[in-house]
């Protein structure tokens, strides 16, 4: 997932994730607070867990940051790459739907027509809770 | 924003059970009560009784609170915002899902235009100045009714800004004068809505249908203007009647098709605003009022007695009558805002902008929508007020019950009766017979024209005006009769025969002498109670008026009853 939410991020320039993980230089030379990793490991619901993940993260930002190389000085910015384009309207007719049993194929569980997913209330454990990798 | 903060509170996903481990968990309707979270004699607050924050206690230090509200209602439209797939309550779960609704890959947005139109005259009606252009931005975070991880919204530009909404308070003793008040519309916004989650503890799963995901939403930002819970909840009434002339949205509040979350804070008058607090989850238009004054109380409360008002979301708990803390405060939430990449800016045009050549089914013109908007409820009360002699409350309340105005011009067109004594009937007889039963007008047994039947025979004397509540209630309970036939049958008709009348009059003057010794002593009230024995001697089936007519004459020395006697109204 959270490979996922750094592709969003970043796919209009670098192109996609493939460009994420193989293109990313070995100038690391970022580095994250725990904190930071606590705070991004909630947002996203993943567990870093290891100093290998961490690695790649720093490596991550560290090729998103050559954005900041390009000199964009003079160049207005835009909204999207698509703001010169019109938004094309739709008429309100119901032309989709009713395939429940196909959008279900993709549920690891279900019950009767319901997708289910795990309870809806249970947060990531606290910083002090969790049990630490060293990390520098 | 279809309550996204609601499930901050509860973040969670299948990625989420890796990391699981004796991690606290906070329900979304998990209420703690409110003494039991309580620290620094919160729990002193339900027994307290309950104070506006408008009438301080002698002594006390005057509060203001002060009452923002973000509305969500859900735009009435046969497809979704971004997807073809149908909007309907109750349909058997995820049967309403396209692909893209199911977030699927490869999947893209695509506008509709009824929604761009139902936002567009809603910012109309509601005051704004509409953006010929707003953009669309992707607000994100975690729950399984999000299939995407974000929702579509409108952060940066909304479609329309900078409007405002009147509304009538009800005030004076007998809460008869209504006084209008005035809201300011901060932005309405287009977003998304989520899906459903049902939690089945038991089995300790969730249960997900996405039928009403991606349905349209309006998200309407009201500013703080308000200062207790009654005002809110008729700003809301209000909206929820101009969303409904308007058709833009059902805006039925039993169906989730209005949602409200109430901003609230407390404040000395002249200092600076307070901390606020979110209050969430006020989705009954029975507990609005309820649920804001109480936080405001608890907050007055909670600051009188030394404590502090934490910048935190709450839930009101139907059950318990109080609000309480919906998720710990050291999360501060992250929507990482960014553009929709999928979605180019939404243009917008009137008659001066409008692309000579353009498709008309791909241009929205703002000035030709203005032109179409129906009759607002503020306008329709004005009329009634105007044609009709009404007074303004009684338009509101003829307003306020769906389907009541309708039945009351049925009435008025079928009827000789003056407009008063119509507005009097269904306001006072009709409306409360039907609040008695927890009855729809659709549901009610009396037809308009039956109700205006009976006036017309009350409006030519033909009965009595308690014969008339007599028929009324026979018609009320056996359908299909006439009030003509309930009259003949009941032999309700007044009493027209004049010598009867007088033979009555002077059978029962001879029978109370005191009474009539009375009268002629000057007691004027002495002639009601005469007046009431004849009535009863008639089985309410005559005329007070031609009574004490009656009276009078027999009662005055000589033949001529005196015209100051005869001027004097009588209330038997």
């Amino acid at each position: 997932m959270w490979a996922r939410a750094v592709w969003l991020a970043f796919r209009a320039p670098a192109g996609g994730r493939r460009g994420l993980t193989a293109k990313a230089g070995p100038q690391g030379s970022v580095r994250i607070t725990a904190e930071m990793i606590e705070h991004l490991e909630r947002l996203a619901l993943v567990d870093f867990g290891s100093q290998e993940a961490v690695a790649r993260l720093e490596k991550a930002i560290a090729f998103a940051d050559r954005l900041g190389a390009v000199d964009t000085d003079g160049v207005e910015p835009m909204e999207s790459v698509l703001e010169d384009r019109c938004l094309y309207l739709r008429s309100d007719n119901v032309i989709e739907g009713n395939c429940a049993e196909e959008v279900l194929q993709n549920s690891h569980r279900v019950v009767e027509e319901y997708f289910v997913a795990p309870p809806g209330n249970i947060s990531l454990p606290k910083l002090d809770e969790q049990e630490r990798f060293s990390h520098s | 924003m279809a309550g996204p903060m609601l499930r901050w509170c509860c973040p969670v996903g299948r990625w989420a059970l890796a990391c699981i481990d004796g991690g606290s968990r906070y329900g979304r309707g998990a209420a703690t009560g409110c003494t039991s979270s309580g620290k620094r004699g919160q729990s002193s607050v339900a027994q307290q009784p309950r104070i506006t924050a408008q009438k301080p206690r002698k002594g006390e230090h005057e509060w203001a609170a002060v009452v923002g509200l973000e509305i969500h209602a859900q735009i009435s439209s046969n497809s979704k915002l971004f997807s073809g797939s149908q909007v309907h309550f109750a349909a058997p779960p995820n049967s309403l899902v396209s692909f893209f609704d199911a977030s699927l890959p490869g999947t893209l947005p695509v506008l509709n235009r009824r929604c761009v139109e139902a936002a567009v005259m809603t910012g109309l009606a509601l005051n704004c100045r509409i953006n010929k252009k707003s953009l669309f931005d992707r607000k994100h975070y975690f729950y399984a009714d999000l299939p995407a991880g974000y929702q579509i919204t409108q952060q940066r530009l909304p479609i329309a800004v900078n409007g405002s909404m009147v509304y009538g308070v009800c005030v004076g003793k007998k809460r008869s004068q209504v006084i209008n008040k005035t809201v300011r519309v901060k932005q309405i916004q287009l977003e998304q809505d989520s899906g459903k989650s049902l939690h089945d503890d038991l089995r300790s799963q969730t249960l997900i249908d996405l039928n009403r995901a991606g349905v349209g939403l309006l998200e309407v930002v009201l500013e703080p203007d308000m200062s207790c819970g009654e005002e809110a909840a008729t700003a809301v009434r209000e909206l929820q009647l101009i969303l409904q002339a308007l058709g833009t949205s059902r805006a039925n509040m039993a169906e989730g098709q209005l949602r409200v979350d109430a901003n609230i804070s407390v404040h000395h008058p002249g200092e600076p605003l307070g901390i606020r607090t979110e209050v969430k989850n006020l989705n009954s238009a029975r507990f609005l009022a309820k649920a804001i004054d109480y936080e405001i109380q608890r907050q007055i409360n909670e600051l009188e007695n030394g404590g502090e008002i934490l910048n935190e979301t709450r839930s009101f708990d139907y059950k318990l009558g109080c609000t309480v803390p919906m998720r710990d405060k050291e999360g501060k939430q992250d929507y990482r805002f960014m553009p929709e990449p999928n979605l180019p800016p939404l243009l917008l045009y009137d008659a001066e902008s409008l692309p000579t050549a353009a498709d008309p089914q791909q241009v929205i013109n703002i000035d030709q929508i203005r032109e179409q908007l129906p009759e607002l409820p503020s306008v329709t009360r004005e009329k009634l007020v105007q044609r009709y002699g009404m007074l303004p409350e009684h338009s509101f309340a003829l307003l306020n019950e769906v389907g009541l105005l309708e039945f009351f011009q049925n009435v008025i067109k079928e009827t000789r009766a003056e407009p008063k004594k119509v507005t009097s009937w269904v306001l006072n007889t009709f409306l409360g017979f039907l609040k008695q039963q927890n009855l729809a007008v659709s549901e009610s047994p009396v037809t308009p024209s039956a109700l205006a039947e009976l006036l017309n025979l009350l409006d030519r004397k033909a009965i009595s005006s308690s014969a008339a509540k007599q028929v009324f209630e026979e018609l009320w309970r056996s359908k299909g009769k006439t009030p003509a036939q309930i009259v003949s049958e009941k032999k309700l008709e007044l009493m027209q025969d004049q010598e009867a009348l007088e033979q009555l009059c002077h059978a029962v003057m001879e029978g109370h002498p005191q009474v009539v010794t009375d009268v002629k002593k000057g007691n004027p009230r002495a002639i009601n109670k005469l007046i009431g024995l004849v009535r009863k001697a008639t089985l309410s089936r005559a005329d007070p008026t031609v009574i004490k007519e009656i009276l009078e004459k027999k009662l005055s020395p000589g033949d001529v009853s005196g015209p100051s006697a005869r001027g004097r109204t009588v209330q038997p």
